[in-house]
């Protein structure tokens, strides 16, 4: 009662705090400094129409290298907690029911569909609200489809590291060169910046976000095939 | 239009901390912190909102030259990418935790979990 009765006083306050937050809150009018030199300059340094893309790939490229450091952590820290419980699913102890009809055939219909999706969505992050991120959680919804159609099939932890440390050391290969080439570290400007607009545009950013999109999808992936291990069947 | 927004995003945060104080089950205060998450992220989404103005991407709709008067914040749009990607990390370590607790005792009630009490 008394924990209740805490809890719902902690809640009020901290509901007064955001209540006070918010009804003092007057929504700029303008931009404010650094939003107004990403607008103005951004088409013209960079060469991409997706402003937040550049920010993100570019502009502040070293954070987003960092960010994909932490999601590298992230799907190693769960390799590792799970590990001892891996599960040896090549013998199931019962006999598994087959795959339904409409999620076996379902998969063979949509996974291309959505790997090619993913693909689109990661290489034109410069043009359209995507990215990386985004191609890349979708790639690795596709694994999930592939994992609920075929439990058994057993896809290579081997193949998931190699694709995703080819992509990590190429983005810092890529941000290096910048150095050599270009202003400085992760600079997009190694290959030219192109027509605003297309897709061959924007310098090294579509190279960049491809990788990224490739790591994050091998990440994400890394981590259902692990959590899917733990499964007894 | 951000006003809702952001209201909406402070309720969430404050149901989801409802949620992880007074659930006892290890997954519903996981899933109670995935709801916090996306309500801060919704809150930071809408500080960046400005209204009449359009997403920050160039085309023929938005061209260059009017660019600053035709376009919302860019920054906490990316900020909040960032913190999507990172809440699925920290969602999926809770989860993979949760499993390995279960796996040590049996149970995810966290009032069986003692032995960092004092």
């Amino acid at each position: 009662m008394i924990k209740r009765f805490t809890l719902i006083l902690l809640l009020a306050g901290l509901g007064a705090i955001f209540a006070g937050l918010m009804l003092d809150y007057v929504p700029d009018s303008e931009l404010n400094r650094t939003a107004d030199y990403y607008a103005k300059n951004t088409a013209a340094d960079l060469g991409a129409a997706n402003i937040v893309t550049a920010i993100i790939v570019t502009y502040r490229g070293l954070d987003t290298l960092g960010e994909v450091t932490v999601l590298f952590l992230t799907a190693a820290i769960v390799g590792l907690v799970l590990a001892r419980d891996r599960h040896d699913q090549s013998q199931p102890d019962r006999e598994l029911p087959p795959t339904g009809e409409l999620l076996a055939t379902g998969t063979r219909l949509l996974l291309p569909l959505i790997l090619l999706f993913g693909a689109y969505v990661f290489s034109h992050g410069h043009l359209t609200p995507g990215g990386g991120f985004q191609g890349g959680a979708i790639l690795a919804s596709g694994m999930l489809l592939m994992l609920l159609s075929h439990p058994l099939r057993r896809f290579g932890h081997r193949t998931i590291a190699i694709v995703e440390s080819i992509a990590g050391l190429a983005f810092v290969f890529i941000g290096v060169l910048g150095i050599a080439l270009a202003g400085g570290f992760l600079d997009n400007r190694i290959l030219p910046t192109g027509t605003l607009g297309e897709l061959f545009s924007a310098g090294a950013i579509p190279v960049i976000y491809s990788f990224v999109g490739l790591k994050v999808g091998a990440e994400f992936s890394s981590m259902l095939l692990n959590l899917s291990e733990t499964e007894e069947l | 239009m951000a006003m809702i927004a952001m209201a909406t995003g402070f309720v969430l945060i404050l149901i989801g901390l409802f949620g992880a104080l007074s659930n006892r089950n290890i997954l519903r205060m996981i899933v109670a912190f995935a709801v916090a998450n996306t309500g801060v992220n919704l809150v930071l989404v809408a500080v960046g909102y400005m209204d009449g103005r359009t997403a920050p991407i160039l085309n023929e709709a938005v061209p260059v030259a009017e660019a600053t008067t035709r376009i919302i914040d860019p920054v906490p749009q990316a900020l909040v990418l960032t913190a999507i990607v990172i809440g699925v990390g920290v969602t999926a370590l809770m989860l993979a935790y949760a499993y390995k607790l279960f796996k040590t005792k049996g149970t995810l009630d966290i009032s069986q979990y003692t032995d960092l009490k004092w």
